[in-house]
């Protein structure tokens, strides 16, 4: 199993005023350039750090906002890739859906999987809804755009013999012929997110990785479908553990106590989601008709589930809640391995941990102890770990 | 709003199913509706009928129409009327319309006049008067109901919706809407770069009608719009804002049948 440190960088001290929106429309004049250039270069400290220990790295972009301060994932890849030795670095996500240029986007992932010399995985997505106030990408169509936008990067990748014409229903090239070339071939691999069954069986169909968050016990309804859609397309064949990616924030220390103190700390990651000016919450187009009925009739989609079934808010539940809702691994290490052992054994295969080992406050001592103790005191375990087969589930 | 006695009949435009109020007899008057879509018992209409022949057409996309797979500006809207006027063969025409119903008519009126006989616009968007910085139009996506709604009406208090007591097909209805108005005036916002200087081809009598309490477009925007049309006029309607028709339907409907009695050809 492969297990990511991630972090979105935040920028906490703009945090302070429980009444502030965090994102969007929060004036830049709450963000220090100087604290800000020390947040980043520790947290770069610390992929270099989860490199070294043998972690792989994740990161990710949004934009206006306090609690990411990647607002081009580009940037930080490139640090990564020139600094780090061996870890795989996943960019999740890239939100072609929202990029006006998807050859200046092939262009920029080609480059930064030389100069990792092929350590690249490409995570595309959509986007979350706030990010098309920041955009102005309509998010009406927002999924056509990112498909044609994801099927022109794969077509600029693997392109070799020169110049290629593309007029598309958004994009329109003439002449295209990316240098570099992609490292990996024929391309590197692609992964998404989604949190619906309709989305993760189209990306089984595709064989992209599929990485879920916030599910809980609601993920092998995803897998499932996923396997289902990549049935269809592969002879029937069942995906591998290395198709399947599960992000859940990470907590853990020495004794238990000071384990869900550092949850608590990573909890307020989640804590700020709600904390966005409402009209940005659901863009016209981001949502189906269906789902906006449900909405103002005042039906919220329930999305995080405990193992007994149980629904969590994961911006008001408990770190008891998320821990039951695997929305949080956090504890001993001991107890971390065991959560995990139980959380693959039920999602039928799982090959790629997702880990959000610094969030919110948790300071650089922390998360070194906690980058450490995963790679010291579970990860050896997690080699042994033998993942169960899905075979049965595949007709689901 | 549903069951009333005004009903949307299905009409094939080009392949393309919508629904459409039609009523009352005499000259054809077309009339196009705002974002907030087309309410068929709309006390406008009935006005609008004891003079004209009506025929309020939900636009595609929006409302119980049909959303054409290519369709994504305000252009496709112009040509799919004037493919409507064509197949029904209307002449002599009044094109009333309203915010981006106003849009519509005018993108239709710069491409052809030749089937119409006036042109009304009415708290009318589609161009950018301003300079880069100047948000000419509220962005009404960037703001919450009780916000547009004091910015949109003269009377707030008149657009206030119990979402949690309507029906399901009621709540369908509105949330087409929002998204058709996305879709065909998202960016660049609510207006087309090129229509301002093509204006000028408008030749048939046009009046730019404005609710005086609109806060989302002001005034301000209508005279410019109104410049740019040679000969158009300029009316207010008193205690009306971004949607006159709704809170001013007797007015509208005078304002109306007024120009087009003391402008015939």
């Amino acid at each position: 199993m492969r297990v990511y440190h991630f972090s979105e960088h935040p920028y906490p001290p703009a945090w302070a005023d429980p009444k502030a929106y965090l994102r969007v429309n929060l004036p830049n004049r709450a963000i220090d350039p100087k604290i800000a250039a020390d947040l980043f270069h520790r947290y770069y400290d610390e992929y270099l750090l989860a490199d070294e220990l043998g972690l792989d790295l994740m990161l990710n972009e949004h934009h206006q906002t306090a609690t990411c301060m990647n607002a081009t994932a580009v940037v930080g890849l490139s640090v990564l890739a020139r600094t780090t030795k061996r870890a795989r670095i996943l960019v999740l996500g890239y939100p072609i859906g929202h990029r006006p240029d998807p050859l200046r986007c092939a262009e920029e992932l080609s480059t930064i999987d030389v100069i990792s010399r092929g350590r690249l995985d490409m995570g595309f997505v959509k986007g979350v809804p706030y990010e098309f106030a920041a955009s102005n990408a309509n998010p009406v169509g927002v999924m056509d755009r990112f498909w044609e936008a994801h099927d022109f990067i794969i077509k600029a990748m693997t392109s070799h013999d020169g110049p290629f014409n593309w007029e598309g229903e958004f994009f329109h090239y003439r002449q295209v012929n990316v240098w570099p070339r992609p490292w990996q071939q024929p391309h590197p691999p692609v992964w998404s997110t989604t949190a619906s069954k309709t989305n993760a069986r189209v990306l089984g169909e595709r064989g992209a990785v599929i990485a879920v968050l916030g599910s809980g016990y609601n993920t092998r309804a995803l897998y499932d479908a996923y396997r289902a859609g990549y049935a269809s397309t592969h002879n029937g064949a069942v995906p591998g553990p290395d198709r399947f990616a599960y992000l859940a924030l990470f907590a853990t220390a020495h004794n238990e106590q000071e384990a869900r103190r550092r949850g608590e700390l990573v909890a307020d990651y989640l804590r700020t989601g709600s904390r966005v000016y409402p009209p940005f919450k659901n863009p016209p187009g981001y949502l189906s008709v269906d789902d906006n009925v449900r909405l103002m009739r005042g039906q919220t989609p329930e999305r995080s589930f405990t193992k007994d079934g149980r629904v969590i808010d994961m911006r008001t539940g408990s770190v008891q809640d998320l821990i039951d809702s695997v929305l949080m691994l956090c504890g001993t290490p001991d107890q971390i391995y065991r959560q995990i052992a139980d959380f693959v054994e039920y999602t039928g295969g799982l090959g790629n941990l997702l880990i959000m080992a610094q969030a919110g406050h948790l300071n650089h001592a922390d998360t070194v102890d906690q980058l450490t103790l995963m790679a010291k005191e579970v990860m050896p375990r997690l080699k042994e770990l033998k993942q169960p087969v899905a075979a049965e589930s595949a007709a689901a | 709003m549903l069951t009333g006695q005004n009903s949307l009949a299905p009409l094939l435009i080009n392949g393309i199913a919508i629904e459409c109020v039609e009523k009352g007899a005499g000259r054809p008057l077309l009339f196009l509706h705002p974002e907030i879509g087309l309410d068929p018992d709309s006390p406008v209409l009935d006005r609008l009928a004891e003079r004209a022949r009506v025929i309020a057409p939900s636009h595609p996309g929006f409302g119980g129409s049909e959303q054409p797979r290519s369709f994504n500006n305000i252009d496709d809207l112009a040509y799919f009327y004037l493919d409507l006027l064509d197949e029904r063969n209307l002449t002599d025409v009044t094109l009333v319309g309203v915010s981006i119903g106003a849009w519509i008519a005018a993108e239709m009126a710069v491409k052809s006049t030749a089937r119409l006989s006036h042109l009304v616009l009415a708290n009318a968007v589609g161009i950018k008067p301003g300079d880069r910085e100047t948000r000419d139009i509220a962005d009404i996506f960037a703001i919450t109901e009780p916000e547009l709604n004091g910015l949109a009406y003269s009377d707030p208090k008149s657009a206030a919706r119990d979402y949690k007591a309507m029906a399901e097909a009621e709540l369908r209805l509105i949330a087409r809407n929002r998204e058709a108005t996305a879709r065909y005036a998202w960016s660049p916002y609510m207006h087309n770069p090129k229509l301002k200087t093509r204006l000028h081809r408008i030749r048939i009598p046009t009046l730019l009608l404005w609710g005086a309490d609109d806060r989302m477009v002001p005034e301000s925007y209508g005279q410019a719009y109104c410049l740019a049309i040679p000969g158009a006029r300029f009316e207010t309607i008193a205690h009306a804002g971004h949607f006159p028709h709704l809170e001013k339907p007797e007015e509208f409907a005078r304002k109306v049948f007024t120009f087009v009695e003391g402008q015939s050809k």
